[in-house]
């Protein structure tokens, strides 16, 4: 395996993964800009994975810029802060990305000039006890920026048999246009470096690795430029190939080991982080601060001025839009990157803080266009794409024949992270990811119907 | 922004390699096998060429009709068994019979079980194996390569009227006069009389046989460009002849005047074009990785099994037939070792 990948430059996962036409030159180059505020500030209250957060304001109430306005709802949840000075209009049920509509706080921005961020306490961060750490990570109302929003303190307590040993810090951005992580690594390195030593210290890690794929060689250099020497955080360039960015995938390129089925990185005593969610941590804690804004890669060729933005947490994305010049012949807008995004029914629906992209495409984009649907001609392509060495040719079959169960039960189905790599591929254009989208809802439920 | 948004979920990006850009780049690849092979036998082997490919695109097209799939032309999967049809039948093969065999493989081998996807076997050989049973004569009738007016002139047997036999083409083939024509393949002359074709001949198509089965080397190109486009798992041509080498190797260093060399045995007959271009059909094949190099090795061994003791001096047809049917089994029995599991067992022992 090492001498190998002495062949094949850097190091990447095992089986598998696609190399979709990445058009990241269209906004890599691009410095992060502030978006301006819109006119009202939409906050979701479920925008991370767990219990959504309970809003401790009231219609009328005026807010402060940073000011928690809900409050996190048990351990698997993180609270909400104004993302701008204003006036709460309404909590009330408002489009999602998802679909149903969910509860949201809404807030009437005030005029532009009195948005300083006067909520703060400075923090002297790193002499604080690991456990007082957490609790600052969690009231910051930090997740995971890449886009599984998963609350951020949470994966830095391990069960008590468990102890992580390593940070792993992914700088990867596999999904083709977003460069949003690659700016931070470039304009934020600081406040990512002191990140990474916050979440070590917390989680009691002795060594950080640093995983950023080989076509942001510029991230990789700026990074290493600020590393001591024996510094016990490391960075280490990865092949380009999608899904690389995600946490499983990254961990076998960087360590060569396997996450055990149905485990998390904990088991292997890793926490992994994403570069945007680390540098937010570097950034806001030690000023006491929480999320109000996060990095969003507009681009797409149905977008005017394609380039990061600096975006309130709550804007409309049809603001966003609207700023960046979208094109009006546009009709497809991807929440995220292309390859695990979703479309939307309502531009209404605000940027929460998992979204690291918008993707417009333009009308009649090669790209987009209706594809007929052939039967499959087992040519194998997908099982040689899957970076989980599973066979989605027959669990496609299954799937037809609605032996959902049997997908899971020999066929390892939960294994499946929905990187699309399979759907990309397949010559017979089957909606292959979809499918496994929708077994896995029905297995969900299943359990539930039978008790 | 009251114009419609498209609602559609991820993935939102496509490889642009479809299935009729597959289809179409087999028969791209079978184009030179199939123009040497109308250089090599005149005239008849392209009426016959035209005639399976018309006929197996009739037949799809009406079976398609009557399933209500609509027009399924378009996928291109039919015109490879139309042509891979012709390329295994011998150049002065009745038309009719062609024709026949071309509505037997694609009726019963593809339209049957439900059109592209579905087939168990491949149905080029399919078809074959039905003319092979109901015309035993006309099949193992082989006229000579390079006839002199073979752009003029028919192949007499070629233009045999229907349900008629076929008038002898003996006489014919001594109104040539060419020196040394025995009528008899490389296959069958090794195998009964021991005399071995030279590998020249082999390679460059100097050979007579099935119409395009005699050039391994113009197929060794078109399948090295599948292969290279990954329209072709390499897994499965080598399987098939690693399997072939496994058994002639031992046999060949025991007695070599008995038994034929592996060089002969992957040059000669239809091995070459059958591990190319059928046994590496993908509908029949077992898409896992291992699978798909076993069953092309199951194919080698069975081959060389029937060629070498069977009653017959060729058996590629009937070794990736019955492999097509152990497909599925081989498949779920190679199923790939999926992330993270071995860990999770070494983690609990």
């Amino acid at each position: 395996m090492k001498l190998l990948s002495l062949f094949r430059g850097h190091a990447t996962f095992a089986h598998g993964g696609v190399h979709p036409l990445e058009h990241k030159q269209e906004t890599a180059g691009l410095p992060i800009r502030r978006l301006p505020f819109a006119s009202k500030l939409v906050v979701l209250l479920s925008q991370h994975k767990g219990a959504p957060a309970k809003p401790i304001v009231k219609v009328g109430e005026e807010v402060v810029r940073g000011e928690p306005i809900a409050e996190a709802d048990g351990h698997v949840s993180v609270p909400m802060h104004a993302p701008a000075t204003g006036r709460v209009a309404a909590v009330d049920l408002w489009p999602t990305a998802e679909g149903p509509k969910a509860p949201a706080i809404v807030i009437d921005v005030y005029d532009a000039a009195s948005q300083q961020i006067l909520y703060e306490e400075e923090v002297d961060i790193l002499n604080l006890a690991p456990s007082a750490i957490v609790q600052c990570v969690k009231e910051a109302g930090l997740v995971g920026l890449g886009g599984a929003a998963f609350p951020s303190h949470v994966k830095m307590l391990p069960p008590a048999d468990e102890k992580i040993h390593t940070v792993i810090v992914n700088g990867c951005e596999c999904e083709p246009y977003l460069t949003c992580d690659h700016r931070v690594m470039l304009e934020h390195t600081d406040a990512l470096l002191r990140g990474i030593r916050i979440a070590m210290r917390a989680t009691g890690a002795g060594r950080a690795l640093i995983g950023v794929e080989d076509n942001k060689m510029d991230a990789v250099r700026t990074i290493r430029q600020k590393l001591s020497k024996n510094d016990a955080i490391e960075v280490r360039a990865v092949e380009a190939k999608y899904p690389q960015g995600a946490e499983k995938m990254l961990i076998e390129s960087l360590l060569d080991e396997q996450i055990p089925e149905g485990g998390l990185p904990v088991d292997l005593g890793l926490a992994v982080y994403n570069v945007g969610t680390l540098a937010q941590m570097g950034e806001l804690l030690p000023r006491g601060r929480g999320l109000i804004e996060r990095v969003v890669t507009v681009s797409g060729a149905g977008v005017e001025r394609p380039g990061n933005y600096l975006v309130p947490i709550g804007t409309p994305v049809s603001f966003l839009l609207q700023r960046a010049g979208v094109d009006t012949e546009a009709n497809k807008v991807i929440l995220g990157g292309p390859m695990m995004g979703m479309t939307m029914a309502s531009l209404d629906v605000p940027v929460t803080k998992g979204v690291s992209g918008v993707v417009v495409y333009a009308a009649g984009d090669p790209d987009q266009s209706e594809r007929t649907v052939y039967p499959c001609i087992k040519c194998s392509h997908c099982v040689e794409a899957c970076p989980m060495c599973l066979n989605p040719s027959m669990m496609a079959q299954l799937a037809k024949k609605r032996e959902y169960e049997r997908m899971e039960s020999e066929f390892h189905l939960n294994q499946c992270f929905e990187c699309g790599c399979c759907a990309y591929v397949c010559p017979s254009n089957i909606p292959l990811t979809q499918y496994f989208r929708i077994a896995k809802a029905i297995n969900r439920e299943r359990p539930s119907l039978a008790s | 922004m009251a114009r419609p948004i498209e609602i559609r979920t991820a993935p939102h990006l496509k490889r642009p390699q479809g299935v009729e850009q597959i289809m179409r780049n087999v028969v791209f690849a079978l184009i030179p096998v199939a123009a040497f092979s109308v250089w090599q036998f005149g005239i008849s082997a392209l009426a016959l060429i035209v005639t399976t490919m018309i006929v197996a695109m009739l037949t799809e097209r009406l079976f398609s009709q009557l399933a209500g799939r609509g027009n399924t032309l378009g996928d291109w999967s039919v015109v490879i068994t139309g042509m891979l049809l012709a390329l295994t039948l011998p150049p002065g093969f009745p038309l009719w019979m062609a024709a026949v065999a071309a509505f037997v493989a694609v009726a019963l081998g593809k339209a049957l079980f439900g059109g592209l996807g579905f087939n168990v076997m491949n149905p080029a050989l399919v078809g074959r194996a039905f003319v092979q049973a109901a015309f035993p004569v006309a099949i193992t009738t082989w006229t000579p390569a390079f006839a002199p007016g073979r752009f003029i002139e028919f192949i007499p047997s070629t233009l045999a009227v229907p349900f008629m036999k076929p008038e002898a083409v003996t006489s014919w083939i001594n109104g040539l006069n060419i020196d040394g024509f025995t009528g008899a393949t490389p296959l069958a002359m090794q195998k009964f009389q021991h005399i071995t074709a030279s590998t020249n001949d082999l390679l460059f198509g100097n050979v007579i046989g099935s119409t395009g089965e005699t050039s391994a080397i113009l197929i060794l190109l078109g399948g090295l460009y599948l292969a290279f486009r990954r329209m072709l798992d390499w897994r499965i041509p080598v399987g098939v002849f690693a399997g072939a080498a496994l058994v002639a190797t031992p046999l060949w260093l025991m007695n070599g005047e008995l038994y034929p060399s592996p060089l002969f045995v992957a040059l000669s007959g239809g091995l070459m074009l059958g591990a190319w271009f059928m046994a590496s059909d993908m509908i029949a094949s077992p898409v896992t990785p291992w699978g798909a190099f076993l069953y092309g090795a199951l194919i080698g061994v069975l081959t060389l099994v029937i060629r070498l003791f069977g009653g017959l001096p060729e058996g590629v047809m009937y070794a990736i037939l019955l492999a097509n049917a152990a497909s599925p089994l081989i498949a779920s029995w190679t199923q790939p070792r999926v992330y993270g599991e071995t860990k999770r067992q070494e983690g609990g022992a």
